[in-house]
């Protein structure tokens, strides 16, 4: 059974759709890549894999589990267990510390544990940073803590919107570099990006167009993991 | 570390690390607290403050005889039912009919000091009679006889005054005549109220035993006493029932212009409090509706990560009622201050401070903070995650 599974998922904004019965799987431990121009239907994609967003028709399995179906109560559970988020505009709380920002994540999910979310700052190289506040960090350093905080819940799945857009080339490679680590670490990664530099690391591309899947591609020089991927 | 304690941190890091927006919410907040501390310091204190300050227009009640007069020793008996603390003044008279240059004036004997407590309004031209064979004579009586002050006057007491003006009956009768009594006293002042007191002569208790050679027995008692209207009538009942001989009654004009001055000062605090309470609430909600719109994207962040309605509400509603608590304690504080001022010049008299109050300001504090919370949380609670993290 894949971890996430879109069967014939469409997303209707009046006359407009967005997403035009999207199938799509993503198996666990995989490192998928989703590419397209901009209004081909990536972010809404992202929204309703992320269960910040429900598809108007269709399935949205995710480990088993329809999300479409689900009420909003639901749906924030779902984020809180099953989610990490990362963003292109990073969304740390700009009055509490990075580790409070990480931390933020395990409140809402369980209960808080300083320790461990030091080690989850240690594990994207900022323990050293833990007691800044967003302000007092690059870019690259608050997209790190985005990284820690999406990991912190040990998630099922961790989806990336766009997370290199604001970042220059040196911050991008080290971002990149965390998620080839978390890869390895066995965790499923789901990133939305329009840099070919940042899909072309990841396990298999799916590129979408007009709220359909124009095509997909496998990375035939991956060497992570998971490496027997096929195309659907 | 547990939930509440990051809860803390959380509430406490957002009031401390965003401080110009909040210190204007703390400010409105403040404000409306020392208004509402100082007006109920004002609406307790201050019928106090006029009791006493209405104590200048003279005696509140009355004791009459229901016989034949009464002795100190019954006043004594009677004021031991009112507490001393407020008890300003009680004095005795007793009335008599006096002769000048052979006319009749009536004369009243008392204690001159205590007279000065329960009239302070008298106006006195002059002084007041400090010792024996000195008096004060009210201005009408001094127009009449011509006196001023220091002028020389001789009173005399016919005993059986009324057989003097009736014309002699028999030479028997004439040599069985008791001769007058009579003082001749100084005038210390002229008295001027604009009322009936202006007609009378007052001496000391001493001088009218003197003159009428009986020992003292009093016609009335005035008593002025600090209270109100309700508290008076209950005083004068109970001396009433205590005694056969005397009966209790309040001076109505004096404590119904106190109980319509309390009502009117109760319902205008009221009002003012109600209309600081409105402007506060708005203040507040405004305040918040503009911090709610300032983190929308903070909201979304944390509904994104799994934050439930009740969790973002909770951490709203958390820091409103700090800034409630400590708006309310800076208020209290405030608000001791506004009223001490207003009393000291207003009253000339400082107010004590009520320990009470601050726990009842900081409550009432919290209270219409969270009221005013109320609605810009719920629009909180209304923030869509996928929008606004788009930057919608």
């Amino acid at each position: 059974m894949s971890l996430l599974e879109l069967k014939n998922v469409s997303k209707i904004y009046g006359n407009l759709h967005a997403l035009d019965h999207i199938n799509l799987k993503v198996e666990k431990g995989e490192w998928l890549a989703i590419m397209g121009p901009s209004g081909s239907g990536k972010s809404t994609t992202m929204n309703i894999i992320g269960a910040l967003d429900k598809a108007s028709e269709g399935e949205v399995l995710l480990d088993g589990v329809d999300i479409a179906k689900k009420s909003a109560r639901e749906l924030t559970n779902i984020r809180r267990d099953k989610i990490g988020l990362i963003f292109q505009q990073f969304h740390l709380v700009s009055y509490l510390t990075a580790v409070e920002n990480v931390m933020l994540a395990q409140y809402y999910h369980s209960v808080p544990d300083e320790k461990e979310a030091m080690e989850a700052l240690e594990r994207v190289g900022l323990a050293d940073r833990a007691k800044h506040y967003p302000s007092q960090l690059s870019g690259g350093e608050q997209q790190r803590v985005c990284v820690a905080r999406a990991l912190i819940n040990y998630p099922e799945i961790i989806l990336a919107d766009e997370p290199t857009g604001n970042l220059d080339e040196a911050n991008e490679e080290i971002v990149v570099e965390l998620f080839r680590k978390l890869h390895e670490e066995g965790t499923t990664l789901v990133v939305v990006t329009h840099n070919p530099e940042v899909a072309e690391v990841a396990q298999r591309t799916v590129v979408l167009r007009n709220g359909k899947i124009d095509h997909e591609s496998i990375n035939e020089n991956f060497t992570g993991r998971i490496k027997h991927i096929t195309l659907q | 570390m547990k939930k509440r304690q990051m809860y803390m941190r959380m509430v406490t890091a957002s009031l401390l690390r965003r401080r110009s927006r909040m210190v204007i919410a703390l400010l409105a907040i403040a404000i409306g607290a020392t208004i509402l501390s100082g007006l109920v310091t004002i609406y307790v204190d201050v019928p106090r403050q006029l009791s006493q300050q209405f104590r200048s227009y003279g005696a509140n009640m009355i004791i009459t005889s229901s016989g034949e007069g009464f002795t100190q020793e019954d006043v004594d008996k009677a004021v031991s039912l009112i507490p001393k603390d407020q008890l300003v003044g009680v004095t005795p008279y007793r009335y008599d009919t006096v002769r000048i240059n052979d006319r009749p004036v009536m004369a009243a004997a008392m204690s001159m000091e205590e007279a000065q407590k329960t009239s302070p309004f008298w106006s006195v031209e002059g002084r007041w009679p400090s010792a024996e064979k000195e008096i004060m004579v009210g201005e009408s009586v001094a127009e009449t006889y011509n006196l001023k002050e220091g002028k020389r006057v001789t009173c005399t007491y016919a005993p059986e005054a009324d057989k003097t003006d009736k014309k002699k009956e028999s030479k028997q009768e004439e040599e069985d005549i008791v001769p007058d009594n009579f003082i001749d006293f100084t005038v210390t002042g002229i008295l001027s109220t604009g009322g009936k007191e202006e007609d009378y002569v007052y001496m000391g208790l001493k001088d009218m035993e003197n003159l009428t050679g009986s020992p003292t027995v009093f016609d009335i008692c005035e008593l002025s006493v600090s209270a109100e209207s309700k508290q008076l009538s209950s005083y004068a009942d109970s001396i009433t029932g205590k005694s056969d001989m005397m009966s209790a009654r309040l001076v109505k004009r004096v404590t119904e212009s106190e109980t319509k001055v309390f009502s009117k000062l109760q319902s205008l605090v009221l009002l003012v409090t109600i209309i600081v309470l409105a402007l506060t609430m708005i203040s507040v909600a405004t305040t918040m509706t503009a911090v709610v719109a300032e983190r929308r994207m903070e909201i979304g962040l944390r509904k994104a990560l799994g934050a439930s309605n009740q969790s973002i509400v909770a951490e709203f509603m958390g820091e409103g009622l700090v800034l409630g608590a400590v708006g309310g304690a800076v208020g209290a504080v405030f608000g001791f201050l506004f009223a001490q001022a207003v009393s000291v010049n207003v009253f000339n008299s400082s107010i004590t401070f009520m320990p009470w109050l601050l726990p009842l300001t900081i409550i009432a504090s919290v209270i219409v903070t969270g009221i005013a919370c109320l609605l810009p949380i719920r629009s909180a609670t209304d923030i869509d995650p996928a929008l606004v993290l788009k930057g919608e």
